[in-house]
Order: structure tokens, then sequence, then C-alpha cells
């Protein structure tokens, strides 16, 4: 990583797994946020892993595009889905790589969200998903939490919280 | 019963704990996943009347005599 990255807060799914892996007391200090995760979730096939800024999962848009080499399906959604968790009925240790990009978060604009997502699954039909998302609210964010849709994020599963200076 | 728990990381400690979710928590994450569920139905369904009307225009485009390779460059 650039020098402009810096890393804030890491943690890592324990073996009784989390339903959500939250991150508070985001300091106020850098330009813009990245969230970087690793996740393997506990259900048979992928869950969804959707985004709760400042503890809010209300008054999020955004587009996305999901292929799996086998079709491709993209589409507009009022909802909060930003990742995934690979599932366990592939094969194990595989985990969904992803990175969220938040600009600007402490801004009294409107926060966007771009999301690149690779479902990893060792197998032909591993899958790629990518989102751009808005948070139609002013308020600076100070929490960030990623929360899985069904089950809870698997051991090992791993969260990293950078803040990026537009300056060393 | 056990209750469903989360990973709480303090950016201004590093300190994590691990808590249960709240009452409201709970009934958000299953308005979530419930909500999820409708999408991915209504994703499902897009993907499967694409992939049948390709399938019958490819068929249409055969009958009138293109080859195999002749659709797909299209």
């Amino acid at each position: 990583m650039a020098l402009t990255y810096v890393a804030i807060a890491t943690t890592t799914v324990g073996s009784g797994g989390s339903a959500n892996i939250e991150f508070t007391s985001i300091p106020q200090t850098y330009t813009d946020l990245l969230l970087v995760s690793s996740l393997r979730g506990s259900q048979n096939g992928a869950t969804l892993a959707g985004l709760a800024l400042n503890g809010s999962t209300a008054s999020f848009t955004g587009r996305y595009i999901y292929g799996d080499g086998q079709s491709t399906v993209s589409g507009s959604d009022g909802g909060n889905v930003v990742n995934y968790a690979t599932g366990i009925s592939v094969t194990a240790n595989a985990f969904t790589n992803a990175y969220s990009y938040i600009p600007n978060y402490t801004s009294s604009n409107y926060k966007s969200i771009s999301s690149d997502v690779v479902l990893e699954q060792n197998q032909s039909t591993n899958a790629m998903f990518l989102s751009a998302t808005l948070w139609s609210n002013t308020a600076a964010i100070t929490s960030l939490s990623l929360n899985v849709s069904a089950g809870t994020f698997a051991q090992y599963s791993t969260a990293t919280l950078y803040g990026i200076k537009a300056t060393v | 019963m056990t209750m469903p728990t989360k990973l709480v990381v303090d950016c201004s400690t590093g300190v994590t704990t691990e808590v249960e979710l709240t009452a409201e928590e709970i009934a958000q994450r299953e308005a979530d996943a419930a909500a999820y569920a409708e999408q991915k139905a209504a994703e499902d369904a897009a993907a499967a009347a694409k992939a049948e009307a390709k399938a019958n225009a490819e068929a249409k485009l055969a009958a009138l005599g293109l080859t195999a390779d002749e659709i797909a460059a299209l």
C-alpha cells in the first residue's frame, strides 16, 4: 500500500462466528475510507453482506452487476448490499475478497460507496460483483458495519479499515 | 438459545469486543434478510427471462439458416 494508506483497525472472526463486523469511533482525520475484507459464511450457499453506516441500513440506493461465467445480471436496487460471504458448500478455505471505497466520508454531502467483490470458490463458476451505492445521508461517517444476511461470518474471516490521506 | 453476536472494533483504541446483538438489531437483520431474498428472487427471474429470450432468438436465427458461429458473431 502507498504511504497514504493507513490501517486504522483490523479484526478476525473467532471460532464462534459473528453476524456483524463493526468499526466504531472512526477517526475523522482522513480523506477517504477503504474497507478490505475476506469473508466466508456459515450457510451452504453464498450469503449477501449489507453495509450499515452510523448504525443505519436506510437510504441506500445503487446499481450493480454480477457475473459468474455462465450468466450476468445487472440492475438497480434500494438495498445496502455491497459484499458477499462464500458458502460452506464450496472448497474449504475459500473466501470472498472485496474492497469497498468510500470517498469524502466526513463531508456533509451524500456518500458514495464503490465495491469490487470476487466470490472465490475454487470452482468454474467463481463470481464477481461490482456495485455503485449511494447513501443519501449528510452525516459524517463515524461507524461502519458489515452485516451478513443469514447465519454468521465464519472463523478466519477478516476485515481491515484503511484511512486514505490525500497527501503524506 | 444462543444469541448471535457481533464483533465491535473501537478504532480509537484498537480493541475488539464480541457482544450479543440487541433485539432491535436482530429484527433489522431479519427484515434485511427478507429484503435480500426478495431482491434475489427478482434477479433470478430476470436472468431466467433473459436466458429464455436469448435461446428463443438463437433458435429463430438457426431456423433462418445461420450457423452457430454466425449467431455467436452477431
